[in-house]
């Protein structure tokens, strides 16, 4: 890890303005699960660190009276895990949640760490860049081991998958993600917070190098069937091979809108507006519920070495759909 | 003269029964200092400036912006221009400073030019490898061709295994730190040999190895792949040399997956010949395996069964990856994955249930068949296999699919070489001093019931010093050759000084010293134990001079004994929609000779069989075939089994008549062979189809459910 | 320490960072103080502390004692205690999250001290393995690790018991399921977890020896 000065300012104003407005210059400390890590591998070098672990507005957890739930960026992964409001009106959340890591990390990671933690990619992680090239300009990822890469929104230059569970929960439940900046606030869908660079100096997320995450708005729940299911190959404290958030509104047993979000198969959470269709009008049955799962992967693409993960793609909506309508939590 | 031999089993006080870890306190209390916890006065932090490349030549190397950095105390160039690297992770340049910070920005001053040279870092496809395929010659046992013709079904398939890595946790390095003026070394090395890697460490610094002193109290994980210095500890002995001062070196975990230690590969097409009644007529088997520049020796093939007829070849395939290192039975799990996976295939080829299958060619196995019998009748019960077993696929509905799998495997064990020396003061305190180490077997915890069970003493009226090369020379642990050394050694020390004890005492005690005994802290006639002196008043007759015994072994009597063997049998289930494998549960029934201490002995089979989890389910290590960089070198893609990952577990260790009086025969080895074979023939069970290679990965799971037809890889 | 006279309109000059006090930090603690303290700037009319980049003065709390160290900011928790503190009972391991072996309860939570800085564990309270007995008497977790043997090499094992006190400290009555998802976050090479599972069973008063 390189040399940084740091600095525990206690408003968001302050933090933003001690962030540079290039990313090399400045990054944000949270849970440090995530960051840290860059910084030994030498992946990010920031000259200065700005914990913002201090600023009281970015914690909590409220529900409105609506039944709206807001997240502050600072609250960690086990207390939206343990927040009795929270496991009450947004099981889901508290479930997908608990099936994060394990328990250290749920404790130290930050639901804003989760959204806006880096991929996974084991070619960015060792210093070939998010888009993994080599000297020449040279892809890395498609002609080389793509066994955890993506196959949807892969048709390059990205390949990585995004790693943000809740992220890809977030979308399901039709989530806002509120931002600040130099120009103050900026609040936009969870689901345009993601996005697919298309050059190495791009990023994958709206956010600029002098923004912080705030908080996340979540509408209310009510009448809509979630649930979330995870493809891990070990028990606990094991990235998920594919990941699907789904919410259902039905009338009477009938599907009036969905909404199915894979998390882990692309370079960010992807919506299959596919799978969404083929709900519509229809019971949750283990027959529509495949037809879903097929339709969400009709797109997909093996690079080489992931055909496999289509396959969980596929089960993931499978099964997250069949938990939903049965109501459970999953 | 005392008769070596271990006491019948109505006089063990602690021979054989479950006793704790005589240092699990400080284990439990971090108390215990690892080499890597050692900190001195003055002490610098070393770092290692690594090859990024598979294969390459060093072109040229600029240390001066390193060397004119504060707090760099020395730094020292390890491969000159000129040298060929051979694998990405190869040491160019140490260095040594204040502290780590320092250390770190001093590694990325120093440049180093590489030309870049071909390389083959890939091991699953051998046709194509070209110069780095090494074949040896094709070896006969029988005539295989008869026996193929006398075969009435031919089984054959493909099976492998991964390389994968050590992983210890505690990595492998050092604190190195010089003496007397810079005469002596002193390394707190982290080691599997303690005694043995005096030498080592003198010959490259060119000193006498009577100037070089290794101490560890505690280590860290070795699993094979510790026994001796490496040139990364050489390294931090010239760098404190050069500073005047202590160096730590220890790999960091990236460079600690990349280089400290593989375990080879194994592939193999098998052809079995049978006939339909079971009989096994002939084995053909065409192998390769990779590990690093030495190739890949051939595994034992076919494993335990000597089946009469074969036919094998084998090519070494030599690649760009970190030395293979001895891994906890070197060989047996690939061979034994390879047969036992092949044998599998073949009995459900023909129908038979496997269990059966065994037991009607267990006399293949030789002299050990009636115990192999016995084991395989334990390990079946305590899973149910006659009540829980079906033939191939199971029908059930829905996507999960459970299974049953077994194998059984062997070691040898025996016992190195060993010395001790057993002080008893007038005093009546008792010490024995070995220069062996314990890896977390237990050593410290068996010398100490060993003496105390034989000199009638409690254990802790008997302190244990290991772990110093001062201490009598003992042999490197491997092999499983620990426990059957150092338990010699010190049961005939203790008995020799019993005999001593005795000597002195008799008159006393108005009898002969052979109508002597020792027992509850007294030493008392057999016949009549009424007239007896404590230990500390027998121990008095030795006057002022204590009394000081040399264990050592190899010696006289029988005390140990080699050739072990185990039976394993797996319960699984495997979700065929997603590929995942899950352990219910896995049974291990081991035979070892005389246990030193049950509750230890079995330890080692649950450290086995958890360990088997691993491999057989995700270890790998996994290599980029462009760059040729290991690409998973940390523990998040290098995946371990978790606390949740490894099902029920049930040991039966093999005890009493027919086993003890063998005497002792390690065990760290042979539980760790069939794990892979038990939960790789188990998913075969469940979801009727052979997955050919370890680890069983969801990628590789589905693949084979969807070559057998694609409907079951299709929800 | 020195007061600055930046303000809090550095980012509307397009930079976003004290460059220029940042190089002249770098440049004096190579030279002249080797530990600085801190700096104060004005950012968004408040002050703002910068310590860093060079060693500045720490005060940890740990096991119940108050230590001080004078680390650069980039040292993790784990390595002042192991490096700085000589407290060695945590390890350090993978160095990236993911094997507990450096576990510290650290305000009544488990957490990886290799992925929390030194500076950033400030004013808080940091639990290690040394800190669980009291006096010579063992903490019930360690006593349950040594009873069912739930430890082999013991690198992992400090890491392990500090995992397993939180744990319970949390789930007192622990159920089998939420043993094992409580305690995913440890990783053992030797295989210990039959034991540890009995441990956690033991400790938890639930009986259950590892070998009956």
């Amino acid at each position: 890890m390189r040399g940084f000065e740091y600095a525990s300012p206690t408003t968001k104003e302050q933090a933003v303005s001690l962030l540079g407005s290039n990313w090399a210059d400045a990054d944000i400390l949270a849970g440090g699960t995530d960051l840290l890590g860059l910084m030994k591998d030498d992946v990010v070098s920031p000259k200065r660190l700005v914990n913002i672990k201090d600023i009281k507005e970015l914690r909590g957890i409220t529900v409105g009276r609506d039944r709206s739930l807001r997240i502050g960026a600072l609250v960690t992964i086990q207390e939206l895990v343990d927040h009795a409001q929270v496991r009450q009106a947004f099981p889901v959340i508290a479930h997908t949640a608990g099936e994060i890591a394990g328990p250290q990390i749920r404790n130290m990671g930050t639901v804003g760490g989760n959204l806006c933690q880096r991929p996974r990619c084991w070619y960015y992680r060792a210093g070939y860049g998010l888009l993994a090239m080599d000297k020449t300009g040279e892809p890395l990822v498609p002609s080389g081991d793509n066994r955890y890469h993506a196959i949807l929104g892969n048709a390059g230059p990205a390949y990585f998958v995004s790693p943000s569970t809740l992220g890809t929960l977030f979308i399901a439940l039709g989530g806002t993600v509120r931002l600040f900046g130099p120009k103050g606030k900026r609040e936009i869908p969870v689901e345009k917070f993601f996005v697919i660079p298309q050059t190495e100096s791009q990023r994958e997320h709206d956010l600029g190098p002098n923004e912080i995450v705030t908080e996340i708005v979540l509408p209310p729940l009510a009448g809509v069937k979630a649930a979330s299911y995870e493809v891990r190959q070990k028990d606990a404290m094991d990235w998920p091979l594919a990941l699907a958030s789904v919410a259902l509104s039905l009338n009477g047993n009938k599907v009036r809108s969905a909404k199915v979000v894979m998390g882990y198969v692309a370079p960010v959470p992807w919506r299959s507006k596919e799978a969404e269709e083929a709900l519509i009008g229809k019971a949750i049955t283990e027959e529509t519920a495949k037809a879903a799962g097929d339709a969400a992967v009709s797109g997909a693409k093996s690079l080489g070495r992931n055909a496999y993960k289509i396959q969980l793609a596929r089960v993931a909506v499978k099964r997250a759909l069949l938990a939903a309508a049965g109501g459970g939590a999953k | 003269m005392a008769e070596y031999k271990w006491p019948e089993a109505d006089k063990r006080t602690f021979i054989g029964k479950r006793i704790s870890r005589i240092d699990g306190a400080q284990k439990v209390s971090g108390r215990a200092k690892y080499s890597m916890d050692i900190n001195r006065p003055g002490m610098l932090f070393g770092k290692i400036v690594r090859s990024p490349h598979a294969h390459a030549k060093v072109k040229s190397i600029d240390t001066s912006a390193a060397e004119q950095m504060p707090g760099v105390k020395a730094v020292h160039i390890v491969a000159q221009v000129g040298t060929e690297l051979l694998w990405a992770g190869a040491t160019v340049v140490s260095l040594a400073a204040v502290d780590e910070p320092t250390a770190e920005d001093a590694m990325r001053a120093i440049k180093v030019e590489y030309e870049v040279l071909p390389h083959l870092v890939i091991d699953t496809d051998v046709k194509n490898a070209g110069e780095y395929a090494r074949p040896a010659n094709e070896t006969k046992v029988g005539d295989p061709d008869k026996g193929f013709s006398e075969a009435e079904v031919t089984v054959e398939g493909n099976y492998g295994m991964a390389v994968i890595t050590h992983c210890c946790l505690e990595p492998h390095g050092s604190v190195m730190e010089w003496e007397d003026d810079g005469k002596n070394v002193l390394a707190h090395l982290s080691t599997q040999a303690v005694s043995g890697s005096v030498a080592q460490i003198a010959r490259p610094l060119e000193i006498p190895a009577t100037n070089v002193r290794v101490k560890q109290d505690h280590i860290g994980g070795g699993f094979g792949s510790k026994f001796g210095p490496d040139e990364w500890d050489i390294t931090a002995a010239r760098l404190s040399k050069k500073a005047g001062k202590p160096v730590k070196m220890f790999n960091e975990r990236d460079a600690e997956l990349m280089v400290a230690g593989a375990r080879p590969s194994a592939y193999a097409k098998v052809k079995i010949g049978l006939k339909k009644d079971g009989t096994i007529t002939a084995w053909d088997s065409q192998s390769w395996a990779s590990g690093g520049q030495g190739g890949g020796g051939s595994p034992p093939l076919p494993y335990v069964f000597v089946i009469p007829n074969q036919r094998k070849q084998h090519t070494a395939l030599v690649n760009h990856i970190g030395s293979a290192r001895a891994w906890r039975a070197p060989g047996h799990p690939q061979g034994c994955s390879i047969t036992m996976a092949a044998l599998e295939d073949a009995a459900a080829a023909i129908g038979m249930d496997p269990y059966d299958f065994f037991i009607k060619n267990i006399a293949l196995t030789g002299q050990r068949a009636p115990i192999y019998t016995d084991e395989l009748k334990i390990a079946a019960d305590l899973i149910g296999w006659k009540k829980n077993w079906h033939p191939r696929g199971d029908k059930a509905a829905g996507p999960i699919k459970r299974g049953l799998g077994l194998s059984i495997h062997t070691w040898g064990g025996g016992g190195h070489p060993s010395d001790c020396d057993l002080t008893i003061q007038p005093d009546g305190s008792v010490e024995l001093k070995m220069g062996t180490q314990d890896l977390g077997t237990g050593t410290r915890t068996a010398l100490n019931i060993i003496v105390a069970d034989t000199l009638g003493l409690p254990m802790n009226a008997v302190k244990i010093s290991i772990g110093d090369s001062r201490y009598p020379a003992s042999g490197g642990s491997g092999g499983s050759t620990t426990i059957g050394g150092i338990s010699s050694s010190s049961r005939r020390a203790s008995l020799d000084a019993l005999d001593q004890i005795f000597a002195k005492a008799a008159p006393a005690l108005g009898a002969t010293p052979e109508d002597l005994e020792a027992a509850g802290g007294t030493i008392r006639v057999k016949s009549n134990p009424s007239k007896s002196l404590t230990w500390a008043q027998a121990c008095s007759k030795l006057g002022a001079t204590p009394l000081t015994i040399r264990g050592k072994n190899p010696g006289p009597g029988k005390l140990m004994d080699q050739g072990v063997g185990g039976a394993q049998m797996a319960d699984v289930s495997v979700d065929i929609e997603t590929g995942i494998v899950r352990i219910n549960k896995i049974v291990a029934v081991q035979d070892c000779g005389l246990i030193i201490d049950l509750k230890l002995a079995e330890s080692q089979v649950y450290g086995a069989l958890i360990m088997g989890v691993c491999w057989a389910l995700y270890e790998e290590k996994i290599m980029d075939a462009k760059t040729g960089r290991m690409l998973n070198p940390n523990m998040e893609f290098y995946r371990l089994a978790g606390i949740a990952d490894i099902g029920e577990m049930v040991v039966h260790m093999m005890t009493g008549k027919g086993y003890d009086e063998r005497g002792v025969i390690g065990l760290g080895e042979p539980p760790a062979v069939s794990p892979g074979a038990v939960i790789a023939n188990a998913v075969a069970n469940a979801i009727g189809v052979r997955v050919p290679n370890l680890p069983l990965t969801p990628d590789r799971v589905l693949a084979a459910l969807e070559k057998k037809g694609g409907s079951n890889a299709r929800i | 320490m020195e007061a600055d006279d930046d303000d809090g309109k550095l980012n509307e000059k397009g930079s976003g960072l004290s460059r220029r006090n940042f190089l002249k930090v770098s440049g004096i603690s190579l030279s002249v103080p080797l530990v600085m303290g801190y700096r104060v700037i004005k950012v968004s009319g408040a002050e703002v502390k910068l310590y860093g980049p060079g060693k500045v003065p720490l005060q940890l709390a740990i096991n119940g004692k108050s230590y001080t160290a004078q680390v650069e900011p980039r040292v993790t928790l784990l390595e002042a205690l192991r490096n700085e503190l000589d407290i060695t009972g945590a390890k350090r391991v993978c160095d990236r999250a993911s094997c507990g072996a450096c576990t510290m309860i650290v305000d009544g939570k488990a957490v990886y001290s290799c992925s929390m800085l030194a500076i950033d564990a400030q004013g808080k309270s940091i639990t290690t393995v040394e800190g669980l007995m009291q006096g010579d008497t063992l903490h019930p977790v360690q006593q349950a690790f040594i009873d069912n043997d739930a430890q082999q090499c013991g690198f992992c094992t400090p890491g392990f018991v500090v995992a397993c006190k939180a744990f319970l400290d949390k789930n007192p009555n622990p159920t089998s399921d939420q043993i094992q998802k409580g305690l995913g976050g440890n990783l053992c090479r030797c295989g210990t977890y039959v034991g540890v599972r009995a441990a956690v069973a033991q400790a938890a008063q639930k009986g259950g020896k590892r070998n009956g």
